[in-house]
């Protein structure tokens, strides 16, 4: 590809200049060289961390394996006793559960704070601030603080709720309440995520649209439904493959709150394979339960992708 | 924007939602500092919104009893390499991707996105196994080896680089500067606010990582503060203050890194979001 520049102006001759390098067939050495000084400081952890350590739990899963004596190799055995075990379909069902009473709440909050930040509101940036703050706090400090706030003892939120002649329930250790514990914590955590993700989004919508939808008569309802929405989709989109992707991978609430318990209500996937691999020394199973976890996730992902062009719109 | 009167009441309205939100956001981490300084609170005794005699005595307790100075030092240690070292891998890769073009880049750049989407919990027993074989569990170097390259970094910056345009390189190329020159006098000084965004999150996401650090630092003295912090609930089961305190400890600096960064990881949020 020839650029032009300044230097091409024919009025000056360049009778030394090399003639414009086209794309070369064969790259030189040199070159090769660069390629990997800049590549390999990232290619080697990765492989070395993420990559072989991946293979290795494929390998590791065909064998049963306690972390101490030698492994034993045992061919689908692990896959098939995992299949037959009805807790494998429940902790999924639990992992499920969480996802589809966290992202709802996470979304539509998320989505209603973004609207209301696109308005020219007083301090809106520090309302922004305030409602971001909960993400950059750890897992496990939030896990802590809401078992406090949802402390059937004393916790505020039942005394609140007394205030009202409410008797509130148990929460976290009671195992109807559990699960519902670890949504309203999660979603806390994440709403102002899911805000920044969505006002970025309604912030490249162009305004001509919305000025174009009024000439035509549109409400605020039909403007909102017909041009916000799908102008709004490719964020939509990023905020459900990301909450799907971690919200099958949840663990750190779930182990600071709950433990998985009471009485396994809240036993979600990551859970169990870490309680496979530390508490019952079965890593070779713990490692076939974190390869189907993969698969789902990759399974679930690919289907968003291949069904955005339903519903995404790319401007 | 238009301000008809009938717009105003909506205004009104919509600020007192607002600002009653964010009181409610916010609420969990007053009450975890007004529960701090409430001596004694827990089973029997119910903070107040007003400590009737507060006290910095669970405070005391966390750095004499527990040796909180030095897992707050681990956890700080541990964040600033693991900082250093995601700016090095993430800055390389991403020049590579955007202005190194060899065959089979996009199946490389594939293959680090995909890296990604592998579970944390996928990885733990080989990490295990590997870094026992390496003799480095139970070290720093062990917890920090697998966090050096993220791929998350990497997106973020090759996103950036690709903004930088190509006419910079071209200029400086005429120049005689070779790639090595052109990423770190050209590209770098103008992939900053990227840098910066990569800066907060990698120093936020390992002052907050707990399985890993879990898994491989055994020690009490390695400890850092999630881990510290998830035992001290074990430990003081009913003594709400000191876990109270312990939390505060953990929040209040990433509380003071977003406010004195927060323009930047808005930024990253949202710019990840973009496509």
């Amino acid at each position: 590809m020839v650029l032009p520049t300044a230097l091409d102006a024919p009025t000056v001759p360049a009778p030394s200049r090399a003639p414009r390098s086209r794309k070369k067939p064969r790259a030189s050495a040199g070159y090769v060289l660069t390629v990997l000084a800049f590549l390999l400081p990232s290619a080697i952890p990765l492989t070395l961390f993420v990559l072989g350590p991946m293979v290795a739990a494929a390998w590791i899963s065909f064998t049963e394996w306690n972390l101490i004596t030698p492994m034993e190799f045992i061919g689908w055995e692990n896959y098939r006793s995992l299949l037959a075990d009805e807790r494998t379909g429940e902790v999924f069902l639990h992992t499920i559960g969480y996802i589809a009473g966290y992202l709802p709440l996470v979304y539509i909050g998320g989505l209603a704070l973004a609207l209301a930040l696109n308005q020219a509101l007083k301090g809106r940036s520090l309302w922004r601030g305030i409602y971001f703050l909960p993400v950059v706090t750890s897992w496990i400090a939030v896990a802590i603080v809401w078992r406090w706030l949802l402390n059937p003892n004393n916790g505020v939120v039942n005394l609140a709720l007394g205030w009202f002649g409410i008797d509130g329930p148990g929460w976290w250790t009671d195992p109807d309440w559990a699960m519902i514990s670890i949504i309203l914590a999660s979603s806390w955590k994440d709403l102002g995520f899911v805000m920044v993700i969505l006002l970025a989004g309604l912030q490249t919508i162009n305004p001509d649209l919305y000025d174009a939808a009024k000439v035509d008569g549109a409400g605020a309802w039909s403007r909102f439904r017909n041009v916000t929405i799908p102008m709004l989709s490719p964020s939509t989109f990023f905020v459900v493959v990301i909450s799907l992707i971690n919200g099958f991978q949840v663990f750190d609430q779930v182990y600071a709150m709950t433990g998985g318990g009471p009485g396994g209500s809240t036993q979600v996937v990551v859970q169990q394979i870490y309680d496979l691999t530390f508490r019952y020394g079965a890593a070779g199973e713990a490692s076939a339960l974190s390869w189907l976890l993969f698969i789902v996730i990759l399974a679930v992902t690919v289907i968003q992708i291949i069904g955005q062009k339903r519903w995404v719109h790319y401007g | 924007m238009a301000k008809s009167p009938r717009t105003r009441p909506r205004m009104i309205v919509l600020h007192v939602v607002v600002i009653a939100g964010a009181i409610a956001m916010f609420f969990p981490f007053l009450w975890t500092f007004i529960t701090s300084i409430t001596p004694g609170a827990g089973f029997s005794i119910a903070p107040q919104l007003w400590p009737e005699n507060p006290s910095f005595e669970a405070y005391r307790t966390l750095f004499t009893e527990r040796p909180f100075g030095r897992v707050v030092a681990n956890s700080v240690g541990l964040a600033l390499v693991t900082t250093l070292a995601q700016l090095f891998t993430s800055a390389t890769a991403a020049y590579a991707f955007s202005r190194l073009p060899f065959r089979g880049r996009g199946v490389v750049f594939a293959v680090y996105l995909a890296t990604m989407m592998i579970p944390l919990q996928v990885l733990i027993v080989p990490l295990f196994a590997e870094l026992k074989a390496f003799g480095l569990l139970n070290t720093y170097l062990g917890a920090l080896l697998p966090t050096f390259a993220s791929a998350f970094g990497i997106f973020l910056l090759r996103q950036a680089v690709n903004q930088v345009p190509r006419e910079l390189d071209e200029a400086a190329k005429l120049d005689g500067a070779g790639h090595f020159r052109v990423f770190t006098q050209i590209i770098l000084p103008n992939i900053r606010p990227a840098l910066a965004t990569l800066t907060v999150f990698a120093f936020m996401s390992s002052w907050n990582a707990f399985l890993w650090p879990l898994v491989v630092l055994r020690s009490p003295e390695l400890q850092t503060l999630p881990i510290a912090l998830a035992g001290l609930q074990g430990q003081y089961t009913t003594a709400w203050d000191v876990v109270m305190a312990g939390s505060i400890v953990s929040i209040l600096p990433m509380l003071a890194l977003y406010i004195f960064a927060q323009k930047y990881i808005i930024q990253g949020v949202a710019s990840s979001g973009i496509k």
